[in-house]
């Protein structure tokens, strides 16, 4: 197995050992807890008094379209990155194209701006 | 095929795996209570927990006892496996930012090449247990909290990659120790005594790095996701028992990882000026100056937590898109003209 693939077995071998830790606290808690549910111990809390209403509400995303601004700078983001570490090989030429590449971005941004999308309705 | 301690792999990653389990649990329950529990309670003119051990030390491992006692609620209307898995979604994602984190030249669980940018992916990944909390309880409240928590998460997410990429431009590396030699190494002006932290060079990229790290932990002024008084918890108002202390821990085990990678990134790590790079008893030496490091930025974490009032949540949104990420975005383009040009 390359050096590559065991680094990241290392990870996906932390991850596991911290599910198995919930796991173990989950059993560990399973043996000390009381156990009584009662129908009302089970209502969904509404600061006291019985919930209006179905379980599941409709509720506004407000954030919708921060979301989809969000995925286009993010995907951005990960231009950035490998550029960021070879800067000093590209020079000039890495500085001046990632200029015009942000410039774009901002551009989006301020277009963004302008349509006033960026305001909390 | 060998590791740093001249062990197979099986029983180095066994050893690193025991020593996270350890350590991961005891930075947690530090925080909390040096903190959580001491701090604040001084600075509110109370005296906080006395009882349990010397200076109450022990209180928040008597609170765990207590939290494991307690009953196991799910309400009745909660999707039941989704509920079940949030809060370990969010213990794993806190778990997995300890694995890149270096604390000497060697004192490190794996050196990912991809370090910083691995610890970014990862620690948004918490946004999603807090999704699947909020959805699950089936509650209005927890509901409305996890959808803030989700916009507020993703707001500020942008800021603290871009804030990141100066320091990654300055080191040349994404791999975190090589962003710590690439500071030791470092000169001010000719001057290499004590390297050069990166908070000389990228004030600004570490400004922009704590107040979003701030927003990630959701700690207040950032809190609108969890606001007591208006959401009663948000996300985890259904929570009851040990998932609602995984819930707790993930947040303070969270915030370590923040101040450690703030630590690496921008005050030069496990490096002690006037040692050499590699000496081994910097593996000694080197976790204890990245604790003494980390409470420090702790510390400024928690003291705005106890000071500032709850931002509203325009205000939070309209900070993050049209202060912070323009802001960003510029610090990168001016440290790549002084890499460039310099």
């Amino acid at each position: 197995m390359s050096d590559l693939l065991r680094s990241y077995l290392t990870v996906a071998i932390f991850g596991a050992a911290a599910v198995l830790m919930a796991f173990t606290m989950f059993g560990v808690a399973r043996v000390l807890r009381p156990q009584r549910p009662t129908p009302q111990k089970l209502i969904a809390y509404e600061s006291g008094v019985d919930p209006v209403g179905s379980d599941w509400t409709q509720s506004q995303i407000r954030y919708y379209v921060f979301a989809v601004l969000f995925v286009l700078f993010d995907v951005e983001a990960v231009f950035i990155f490998p550029w960021a570490t070879r800067l000093e090989v590209y020079a000039l030429f890495g500085l001046v194209e990632m200029a015009i590449f942000i410039f774009i971005l901002v551009l989006g941004l301020f277009y963004a701006w302008r349509k006033g999308v960026l305001r909390w309705v | 095929m060998t590791g740093a301690l001249g062990l197979a792999y099986w029983a180095e990653t066994s050893i690193k795996l025991g020593v996270a389990l350890i350590v991961i649990p005891t930075a947690a329950l530090m925080l909390g209570y040096l903190f959580l529990l001491k701090m604040m309670a001084f600075m509110q003119s109370r005296l906080g927990p006395q009882d349990v051990g010397p200076y109450g030390t022990l209180q928040l491992i008597a609170d765990a006892v207590k939290f494991l006692q307690k009953e196991d609620i799910h309400p009745a209307a909660a999707d039941r496996r989704v509920f079940r898995a949030a809060p370990v979604v969010v213990l794993a994602s806190s778990f997995l930012l300890f694995v890149v984190l270096p604390t000497g030249p060697d004192a490190v669980v794996e050196n990912l090449d991809t370090g910083i940018f691995y610890a970014m992916a990862v620690s948004s990944l918490s946004v999603l247990g807090v999704l699947m909390a909020g959805w699950a309880s089936a509650n209005k409240y927890a509901l409305l909290g996890g959808l803030r928590a989700a916009g507020q998460l993703i707001a500020y997410e942008l800021p603290l990659i871009l804030a990141v990429m100066g320091v990654v431009i300055q080191a040349d590396s994404l791999n975190l120790q090589e962003i710590v030699r690439a500071q030791a190494e470092g000169e001010i002006f000719g001057f290499g005594l004590i390297g050069n932290p990166f908070i000389l060079t990228q004030f600004i990229g570490f400004l922009i790095f704590m107040i979003s790290a701030q927003a990630e932990l959701t700690q207040t002024p950032f809190d609108m996701p969890v606001a007591e008084t208006e959401l009663v918890g948000g996300f985890h108002v259904e929570y009851t028992g040990f998932r609602f202390l995984l819930f707790f821990m993930a947040e303070v085990a969270t915030a370590f990882a923040f101040s450690a990678l703030a630590t690496v990134m921008f005050l030069g790590g496990w490096w002690i000026p006037g040692f050499d790079f590699d000496a081994p008893v910097l593996n000694v030496l080197g976790p204890v100056v990245m604790l003494v490091k980390i409470l420090v930025v702790a510390f400024i974490i928690f003291w705005i937590r106890f000071t500032y009032p709850r931002l509203r949540e325009d205000q939070l949104q309209k900070f993050a898109w049209k202060v912070l990420i323009p802001l960003s975005l510029a610090n990168i383009v001016v440290t790549g003209i002084f890499k460039v040009v310099l």
